[in-house]
């Protein structure tokens, strides 16, 4: 799908900018100068290309309860595909990359608990037979944004 | 502490706002409130800290970001902070965190870069490094997303 001029300034307006009032997307529509359908119609269709994954609430996790760590597995080149199902099986494992690295499989962990983070890396430890894990917890957080500025694209 | 409702809520929120002209009407209609009462709870959420903001998540490799690497960098644990907090201003890092090692990972800074060749996500490691004066770092280029999704808060 090809997006044209306005379809990058809704999307920028979208990341940053949702308002919080009884009709959002008639006071973005103003801010484009479009009618409200219109932008209900532009935002359908990139959801549909699933070029926006969501729209929704963004939380801060910390602050519910939860905390993050990263983890890197060494999986060998023919197991990928059988070791990511059991991986992305968790619903705590909300991204999963293959990198170029001996350790080239990073996914990251969501859980309420230190503990529940070692259950589900032992639980997939045993069930992969791979034992070399990393669990890298995060200590500081200097920086975390998830917006991408569309204009230069 | 959270309240059921506010939990409900959340999950609510967290699975995305209805497409209509007047979203937060609907999604009061499945907790028995009003519209006025949906914003209300909704703000309060947000004054909170619990809700950072409503917004849209994208799919970035389809957006012209198609080169990513997570760039990691062996800093000594005295200059951490300072190493941090500098190459976090740098517009093109979006995550920049500081990590446990691990045993045979001495690696304890992590900065995410998204630009549109390895070409340009190189150059600009390079650019990093001679600004903080840290000669010990790797990129790791994603070659497949696995799985991208977005949590599912409460869900046992």
């Amino acid at each position: 799908m090809k997006l044209d001029a306005l379809d990058k300034k809704l999307l920028n307006l979208v990341q940053t900018d949702f308002p919080i009032v009884s009709r959002p997307y008639k006071e973005l529509a103003e801010k484009l100068n479009i009618t409200e359908e219109e932008v209900l119609s532009r935002l359908k269709r990139l959801m549909d290309a699933d070029i926006i994954r969501r729209l929704g609430g963004i939380f801060d996790s910390r602050k519910l309860g939860y905390r993050g760590t990263l983890c890197a597995m060494k999986v060998p080149a023919d197991r990928v595909d059988e070791v990511a199902a059991v991986v992305n099986s968790y619903p705590g494992i909300t991204h999963n990359y293959l990198r170029e690295h001996e350790y080239n499989m990073w996914f990251t962990i969501l859980a309420d608990s230190p503990q529940k983070v070692e259950k589900i890396l032992q639980e997939i430890s045993t069930e992969t037979g791979i034992t070399d894990i990393l669990n890298l917890p995060a200590e500081r957080f200097f920086k975390v944004m998830v917006n991408f500025e569309l204009n230069g694209v | 502490m959270l309240t059921e409702l506010e939990k409900n809520i959340i999950k609510a929120l967290q699975a995305g706002l209805p497409l209509v002209s007047r979203p937060f009407a609907q999604l009061g209609l499945q907790f028995g409130l009003a519209e006025e009462e949906m914003l209300n709870k909704v703000n309060e959420l947000k004054q909170k800290g619990y809700l950072r903001r409503i917004g849209a998540a994208l799919r970035h490799q389809r957006v012209g970001y198609v080169a990513n690497a997570m760039v990691v960098w062996r800093v000594p644990e005295d200059r951490a902070k300072e190493v941090g907090e500098k190459l976090a201003q740098h517009p093109e890092v979006t995550h920049c965190y500081q990590r446990k090692t691990g045993k045979h990972w001495p690696y304890n800074l992590y900065t995410m870069i998204h630009k549109q060749t390895r070409e340009e996500c190189k150059a600009l490691a390079e650019e990093m490094a001679r600004s903080v004066g840290v000669a010990d770092y790797r990129l790791l280029f994603s070659t497949r997303e696995l799985k991208k999704s977005s949590m599912t808060y409460f869900a046992d």
